[in-house]
């Protein structure tokens, strides 16, 4: 590969290469402030590679690749060569991950105590974890919530905040100082544009928190809060864990574990400003 | 033609979890979580490692003649799901 990368987030890290040098250029900028892998090791390797060599030149595309592929992934445009690196880079954790049980939510803290939210995409689990480290919460992460099996903690992994279509605006409104990446246009996830976790989150990334409050957030519903008990909540989780099934035991000793001690409720809320309100209440 | 009889696995072959309404049962030898409701723990515990026939499962569980479809029906789930052998 050309053009490498690499980087720490929380206690993962990455080596992406790329055919290109514009997506890791992009990664080196929105990535700055992060630091590098403990010894220049990382655990992952991301690999960004023109579909065929020719199409390097003409209307190039880029497939992704690294330890753990998925054999039809689409090649997508160069453009957005900065969503297929983070796609890699999901990838490659959400299948190799073995140190932490992984929870496909959103995580924000405060004094110590983690609000885990999750839900299928479009739920508003970015967007609102992006509006609440507007309101002083930590950002632990976007994407996955890391749950150590032996302490029960969550571990951040404050990756770059993905947005996607209205929650752009809606959170440059509420962040109007934050960096963000290029607005990648017509992906398949729609428009997106990502944001750089602030130097809070940052600062506090080794830092892990208990886990006090797990939220299923559904956005475009009259507001509604419904307790869910445990068994839901283990059924919910399992299907929201990329690797539940390969950590075996420990999986489902931390999972039942999780379930047990915190409490979880289903959030349907009409607007950002309903649901802020609802879980900081 | 001998009787059928069942066997769950040991009681370390299974972890048991109760959630709430739901109870989660670990397969240590398959790997696979299964998500149960009563009667089912309670029929694991009775065949735990030991071989038993319907006959003494139904005299365990206080039920008549007439009362053991139910009891038939749950056994099959279990041997289809994998966690109780039948022989």
């Amino acid at each position: 590969m050309r053009h490498v990368f690499s980087v720490r987030i929380g206690p993962v890290s990455f080596r992406v290469g790329s055919d290109w040098r514009g997506p890791v250029e992009q990664l080196r900028a929105l990535y700055a402030d992060h630091p590098a892998p403990v010894d220049g090791i990382a655990d992952y390797t991301v690999r960004l590679s023109a579909t065929r060599p020719w199409r390097r030149f003409v209307r190039p595309s880029v497939a992704i690749a690294g330890d753990y592929m998925l054999p039809d992934a689409a090649p997508l445009p160069l453009a957005h060569g900065l969503l297929a690196a983070e796609m890699a880079m999901n990838l490659q954790l959400a299948l190799g991950e073995r140190r932490f049980l992984l929870l496909h939510a959103a995580t924000v803290e405060r004094d110590g105590r983690a609000i885990v939210l999750t839900g299928e995409s479009g739920a508003g689990k970015s967007t609102l974890a992006a509006l609440l480290s507007a309101r002083g919460w930590r950002l632990m992460g976007d994407e996955f919530a890391l749950l150590d099996p032996e302490t029960g903690l969550l571990h951040a992994f404050p990756r770059l905040v993905s947005l996607k279509n209205a929650a752009v605006g809606v959170v440059r409104r509420a962040l109007p100082e934050a960096r963000f990446g290029p607005l990648m246009a017509g992906t398949p996830k729609g428009d997106i544009r990502h944001l750089v976790p602030d130097a809070v989150a940052l600062a506090a990334m080794d830092r892990p928190a208990r886990p006090v409050r797990l939220v299923f957030p559904r956005y475009g519903f009259a507001n509604d809060a419904q307790p869910v008990g445990a068994g839901e909540a283990f059924v919910r989780l399992t299907q929201a864990s990329t690797n539940y099934v390969a950590l075996g035991e420990q999986g489902f000793d931390a999972l039942t574990r999780f379930v047990r001690e915190v409490p979880a409720v289903a959030l349907d809320y009409p607007d950002a400003d309903s649901a802020i309100a609802a879980i900081e209440g | 033609m001998a009787e059928t009889r069942y066997r769950a696995p040991a009681r370390d072959g299974l972890r048991i979890a109760a959630l709430d309404d739901l109870i989660a049962v670990y397969h240590r030898a398959s790997g696979i979580t299964h998500l149960v409701v009563a009667p089912v723990p309670e029929l694991l515990e009775a065949m735990a490692g030991e071989w038993r026939s319907l006959e003494s499962l139904a005299e365990a569980f206080g039920l008549a003649a007439g009362e053991r479809g139910a009891l038939i029906e749950r056994l099959d789930e279990l041997v289809a799901a994998g966690l109780v052998e039948a022989a």
